[in-house]
């Protein structure tokens, strides 16, 4: 359940980000803080000895009203950063919202108001300061005549603009990190969970029960299972998406599966393959077939109390490779939905767009003859036959 | 060693006969009266021949382990002690749970002998010490209405939009039935019976797709193939047997509510 709201045209927060602007501006600022320290150290160094070189006078009182400014600006920005923040929790509180970090992180919302206040304040506050240590008095800032005032003005609106811009920069370059390694690590779960789906629990245990019965009782039968299991297995394990093998492999691996099917559904299940020589090398798309058959056994024959029968047929329809899976188990539902909305199939769908844009299509029906069950079409454009060396 | 009766449903053919052997190697005192081979099989022979266990497959052609307990459990009849089952399964999380926190007998494919051994001990001393039958079928029946419904653990967690109006279509009219004008909804076959006061409809739709998106709350489940708006219900008389028929307002028929849900039907 997302508590989060997101404003639209503003990124998604980060998973694992505080929900709160509060908290929001408080993480970034924290996680900043030392960066920011030292440049402000540095920049104010700077300009200290710059007033000197400029001004004359003496160093030390230079860079104490350096740092005390640049101090008060950082402060009161930071501050003011804060303290919106806070305004802004409150009064989505008071309308009912649910809490929203958008715009505090690193949009204009969050950072400028406080800037401006930095800006405008931080001198002030910092030449006061600084009078108040050194025992100076110095002319007001708001006397705009006075030469010194306007250069301290001017240093300070120069100074604030280059740390916004840097600061601004650096926040935007860490975010970014953020999100490339959220990216990342949603890529490895879902692999892993296309991995699981693809290793179906259910049917590697029941196989394996199987198997074990098998090795007692009918021991050369139990070893030829065992091949067929780690040829499903390895088939499964190293899909690669984008690669492709030629059409009788791909056959012999829908046969692997139903051999080990077949053991477990005894009688229950009967498989036929048509593929006609001339068609056996044509390069396809590993493991397209896979969702397809295995549909047919989960929702087509599992079902059905007598079983049935599944059948593999490749065709070329001129330029288009027409591949066939039918089943005669108990049909497609009312509302066609159930093997639509399953994961294999939208991921063969996904595939074809990806791989063939919209000449290839999957088309899923009621098989029209007496046996009834269901037929899934699959058609792809012809590819020229894979050079089967070396 | 005690003697005793079992029934065994297990689709696959190997299974079968390998739990079959490991029976006759572990408690050879158990006769195995009938192997099957699907839920609906294994509801019909365990109310014909009824044994004293029951060892169920939960995936089975037909109906499921858990669907064709709970049709025994509708139809057992009185006065005969409710047999002792055991699920069996290859890999189900969320079944798993549901059997540990009922205390339900439950054993994992590949089925290990030492965890079988373990299992057929546990079941021959319950045998031996049955309780006074009406506990016995009690707690059965409270087990199994918790398998049945579980609160969170089996359910989905997707959210189902709430029905408004049935649609029922016949020939080339659909008619809209609003929900709260049905009655109650009844399994028939393929098809379930959507009955108003005025008349009937049939609509593909089964139960089991059709609970989800009904308000619990007005929709009472009261036995495997009936759905009744509470609201229509106007008495519940329990008779001896443990049933409970239902009068409703606006029809002249009566339900029958089946001893699993009987214990909605009681005083505040």
């Amino acid at each position: 359940m997302n508590t989060r709201a997101t404003q639209p045209g503003q990124p998604e927060p980060l998973s694992g980000e505080p929900a709160t602007a509060l908290a929001t501006v408080w993480l970034r600022l924290r996680q900043h803080a030392l960066r920011k320290l030292g440049y402000m150290v540095v920049l104010c160094a700077a300009i200290g000895l710059l007033l000197v070189a400029i001004d004359g006078g003496r160093l030390s009182i230079k860079m104490v009203y350096s740092f005390t400014i640049g101090l008060c600006c950082i402060s009161i920005t930071d501050g003011g950063r804060l303290a919106l923040a806070w305004l802004s929790d409150r009064r989505r509180q008071a309308r009912g919202l649910a809490a929203s970090a958008a715009g505090f992180a690193t949009g204009w919302r969050g950072v400028m108001p406080g800037v401006l206040l930095g800006m405008t304040l931080g001198p002030l506050a910092g030449t006061a300061l600084a009078d108040w240590l050194t025992g100076n008095r110095s002319p007001s800032l708001l006397q705009f005549d006075s030469g010194a005032t306007r250069f301290t003005l001017a240093i300070s609106v120069i100074a604030t603009l280059a740390s916004m811009f840097v600061l601004s920069t650096m926040e935007r370059l860490a975010s970014a990190r953020a999100l490339a390694e959220a990216a990342q690590r949603q890529a490895a779960e879902h692999q892993l969970r296309l991995l699981q789906s693809q290793l179906e629990p259910h049917m590697l245990f029941n196989t394996l029960a199987n198997l074990r019965v098998l090795i007692t009782l009918d021991p050369p039968r139990a070893q030829a299972m065992l091949d067929r299991l780690i040829a499903f297995l390895r088939a499964t394990l190293q899909a690669s998406r984008s690669e492709r093998h030629a059409l009788h492999v791909e056959f012999e691996r829908l046969a692997d599966y139903l051999a080990l099917m077949a053991v477990r559904m005894g009688p229950r299940l009967a498989v036929e393959f048509d593929l006609p020589d001339a068609l056996r090398a044509l390069p396809v798309p590993p493991l397209l077939l896979q969702s397809l058959v295995e549909n047919c056994i989960h929702h087509g024959l599992e079902p059905k109390v007598e079983g049935g029968r599944v059948e593999v047929r490749a065709r070329a329809d001129g330029d288009m490779l027409r591949l066939t899976v039918r089943d005669t188990g108990v049909g497609l539902p009312a509302g066609g939905a159930v093997r639509e909305g399953s994961f294999g199939i939208h991921q063969v769908r996904e595939r074809l767009t990806t791989l063939y844009g919209d000449r290839a299509s999957l088309q899923i029906e009621p098989a029209t003859d007496t046996e009834g069950g269901t037929l899934a079409t699959l058609r792809l454009p012809i590819p020229p036959p894979l050079n089967t060396g070396p | 060693m005690t003697t005793a009766t079992c029934l065994i449903a297990e689709d696959e053919p190997l299974l079968a006969a390998s739990l079959q052997a490991d029976l006759a190697a572990l408690w050879p005192a158990l006769r195995v009266l009938a192997t099957v081979g699907d839920g609906y099989s294994a509801a019909a022979q365990a109310l014909a021949l009824r044994p004293e266990v029951c060892f169920l497959d939960i995936r089975m052609p037909g109906q499921s382990g858990l669907e064709a307990a709970q049709a025994l459990a509708e139809d057992w009849p009185e006065g005969v002690p409710f047999p002792l089952l055991v699920f069996i399964t290859a890999y189900d999380r969320y079944a798993l749970q549901a059997f540990e926190a009922q205390a339900v007998d439950y054993l994992v494919k590949p089925v290990d002998r030492a965890r079988l051994s373990a299992c057929l001990g546990r079941l021959q001393v319950r045998l031996a010490d049955r309780a006074p039958k009406a506990d016995a079928m009690q707690q059965a029946m409270q087990q199994l209405r918790a398998l049945l419904n579980p609160a969170g653990v089996m359910a989905g967690t997707t959210a189902v939009p709430r029905l408004e109006v049935i649609q029922a279509q016949v020939g080339a009219v659909v008619h809209l039935v609003p929900v709260t004008d049905v009655l109650y909804f009844e399994a028939a076959d393929k098809y379930v019976r959507v009955v108003t006061a005025e008349r009937e409809h049939l609509i593909r739709l089964s139960l089991k797709e059709l609970l989800p998106q009904l308000d619990p709350q007005v929709f009472w489940q009261v036995h495997r193939g009936t759905l009744v708006q509470a609201r229509a219900i106007s008495t519940a008389r329990r008779d001896e047997s443990g049933k409970v028929y239902l009068s409703l307002r606006g029809r002249a028929e009566t339900l029958v509510a089946s001893r699993l849900y009987a214990h909605l039907f009681k005083g505040m």
